[in-house]
């Protein structure tokens, strides 16, 4: 046997393995945890159930278990002041997705079955993909916090998902942010994009910044490649370099982008990088050192230190004993839009929900005013931008959707 | 394309290919002895790159000790990995034991995961920050170390296996293991000590990688260890020169496509070039056409 052989029999192997290493994951759904909010559900009528499908275990149960939190919040605030339609209180069911896009579909197949009116979650993209069929087929509404692709809620056709509604603005948004930010604060002309082209995340961000960039007027000097999970951005930084942009934006997650802004501060870059939400979380100063991350910026949701939020950053550290996230805030907001809607159709038939979110328009939220498109049931929000100063991320502007 | 540009290209690609060369060099010593394709080899090199940032960061040790400590460490690894996986397997199928290569480099990876969590771990700074200007050129303190370290440790190879009793003893065992055996020689210790050295350097390349990067997770052995492993084929499977000459070749490779303006074919410019090289010349760049032995 020859080497060349060898090499294409192990990937076959490496293949095999993987699909059995995959396939052994896969373990029997935990039983959903009922939990009755405070107040006597029975006496003013029936209970109003609502399922939230969340990734409270694996890989994303950070956002989950955060986004759980918000909601929670939400209902038992209102319940508190009595309930909605004369008296119905909100019973929420939650099941565990495990953070995988199949889990997420059998607890949506299980929460359709419980009665609920509506669907709260998954939080992540893939999850949120795999519960459209049946919430479609079943007539159920289903609201995600965070799952930020374009596709979710518009197919490819053009097309609108009738039971699809979300709380977040999605992927392109951020793109065109940054491309203000990068023209109105930083003055830039001239501008760079290195972009990771695993994944529709970091392509979509960067089509947008760019559209939106050249519409002003300004130039996209260099535009590079790389894959997630490359360490060695040297050469592509050294073309971006060459050109000599203003700003380099570089949209993907923060291990890729903090190897980068590392790399390019070695290679003498000094101007301004930019990024998307990708840089939200994780460990980027470490990784980058703090002096490096200096005159770097990212495009977020919200920001948790806004005066404006204070209130709920109080009712929450008070019932949960924590300090809340972003996703905290989104998954009140997704809670907060469902109870508006209920009112405002003043039934819980399932086409009076769906109609109610879909013409929800304006809708003042606490992280400031969602607009609702009825075509594509996305919001318009604000966006913030966190700059880096010394290692912490510290609020930069409040960008308003244009 | 300015002469700096192409100089500073060319550091580039000099400083991740002796990396790609430091670990090919295990994989071709040890094929070059018992033919089998250590595909563990590459997380071999994760756990070097572990012990260094758990020196450096819990013991505080400084970049060379730790370096040495994770040496010592990853040749210990290598050869109790022999001895318990693939040994019982040298007188089986050639697929088994590259099965069991699989497996150990699994095993590895999601043991390490769950020692440490599959979280990214970030070294202190072990380099001094200084980056040089020599004329046009920027050269970080991390490039001089890492060329520094590698020309070392591929000199001190070549004495060791040219000059040394146990390097006549691999070169022998590599020609004909049943010769070698019926003219004294242990062919299981020569074995461990092949291994104990790929190790070793794999652990030095793991180390280098993440003081360089300042980054360390379990699974950061598998590009590296698949990219060394074309490395060791481009420059001819089992010898030692050519391993050191396929992994320059093969980062020179992927910085220059990157450099003429074609990032996404980075990794696919690289491979492509494997395989022009493998059909003009299928032992490799300094593989010698030997008939098949009947």
């Amino acid at each position: 046997m020859n080497p060349r052989k060898n090499g294409i029999l192990s990937l076959l192997l490496v293949l095999l393995c993987s699909v059995l290493v995959l396939a052994g994951c896969g373990t029997p759904a935990a039983p959903a945890t009922p939990a009755t909010p405070g107040g006597d559900a029975g006496s003013a009528g029936e209970p109003i159930n609502v399922g939230l499908n969340l990734e409270l275990t694996g890989s994303s149960a950070e956002f989950g278990l955060s986004g759980q939190n918000g909601m929670k919040l939400a209902f038992d605030k209102v319940n508190a002041e009595g309930g909605v339609l004369d008296g119905r209180l909100f019973n929420y069911i939650s099941a565990d997705n495990k953070s995988e896009a199949g889990e997420a579909t059998s607890a949506t197949t299980r929460l359709v079955g419980e009665d609920v009116i509506a669907i709260l979650g998954p939080m992540t993209t893939a999850a949120v993909l795999g519960s459209i069929q049946i919430v479609t087929d079943n007539n159920v509404v289903l609201i995600t916090p965070s799952g930020t692709n374009a596709r979710l809620t518009v197919n490819e056709d053009g097309t609108v998902n009738p039971w699809i509604f979300r709380a977040c603005f999605i992927d392109p948004f951020q793109g065109e942010v940054a491309a203000n930010f990068a023209i109105d604060a930083l003055g830039a002309e001239t501008a760079a994009i290195a972009y990771d082209i695993v994944g529709d995340y970091s392509g979509g961000l960067a089509e947008n910044f760019k559209r939106t960039f050249e519409a002003a007027g300004k130039t996209v000097v260099r535009e590079e490649q790389f894959s997630a999970g490359d360490v060695d951005f040297r050469p592509i930084i050294e073309n971006i370099k060459s050109a000599e942009p203003d700003v380099i934006f570089v949209p993907a997650y923060y291990t890729d982008d903090a190897h980068f802004v590392l790399q390019a501060r070695d290679a003498g870059f000094t101007g301004p990088i930019m990024g998307g939400d990708g840089w939200g979380s994780g460990d980027m100063v470490g990784i980058a050192g703090a002096d490096n991350m200096n005159n770097t910026y990212c495009v977020d949701f919200v920001y948790i230190d806004d005066p404006s939020l204070q209130d709920f950053v109080n009712e929450y550290q008070t019932a949960y004993g924590r300090a809340p996230d972003g996703f905290s805030v989104l998954g009140y907001e997704t809670a907060s839009m469902l109870i508006e809607a209920v009112k405002n159709a003043g039934s819980t038939e399932p086409e009076a929900v769906r109609s109610a979110l879909e013409n929800l328009g304006e809708f003042a939220s606490i992280s400031g005013v969602m607009t609702f498109d009825p075509e594509t049931h996305n919001p318009a929000k604000n966006a913030v931008i966190l700059e880096f100063v010394n290692g912490v991320r510290e609020f930069k502007q409040i960008v308003a959707p244009k | 394309m300015s002469a700096e540009f192409i100089l500073q290209q060319l550091l580039n690609g000099v400083s991740l290919g002796s990396i790609y060369a430091l670990i090919a060099l295990g994989y071709t010593m040890v094929y070059g002895i018992i033919q089998l394709i250590n595909f563990a080899h590459g997380d071999v090199m994760m756990v070097g790159a572990y012990t260094g940032w758990y020196c450096t960061t819990v013991l505080h040790m400084s970049f060379l000790p730790a370096m040495l400590v994770a040496m010592l460490a990853c040749s210990v690894l290598g050869v109790v990995i022999e001895r318990v996986a693939y040994k019982p397997l040298r007188k089986s199928t050639r697929l088994a034991a590259l099965i069991t290569a699989i497996g150990m480099s699994f095993f590895l990876e999601y043991g390490m995961m769950f020692l440490v969590s599959p979280q990214t771990r970030t070294f202190p700074p072990v380099f001094p920050q200084t980056i040089y200007h020599i004329g046009p050129l920027t050269v970080k303190y991390g490039d001089i170390v890492i060329i520094t370290v590698t020309v070392c440790l591929m000199t001190l190879l070549t004495v060791v296996v040219k000059y040394t009793r146990i390097g006549k003893a691999m070169r022998a065992v590599s020609f004909d293991k049943e010769a070698a055996a019926l003219m004294g020689i242990n062919v299981n210790n020569v074995i461990s000590a092949t291994f104990a050295i790929g190790s070793a350097l794999a652990a030095a390349a793991g180390v280098l990688i993440g003081v360089y990067y300042n980054t360390v997770q379990p699974l950061m052995g598998i590009m590296p260890g698949l990219k060394a492993f074309v490395a060791a084929v481009l420059g001819g499977i089992g010898i030692i020169p050519g391993a050191m000459l396929g992994g320059l070749a093969l980062g020179l490779t992927e910085v220059f496509v990157s450099a003429i303006g074609f990032s996404t074919w980075r990794d696919a410019g690289a491979f492509l070039i494997l395989i022009i090289v493998l059909i003009v010349k299928p032992t490799g760049l300094l593989g010698q056409n030997t008939r098949e032995k009947v």
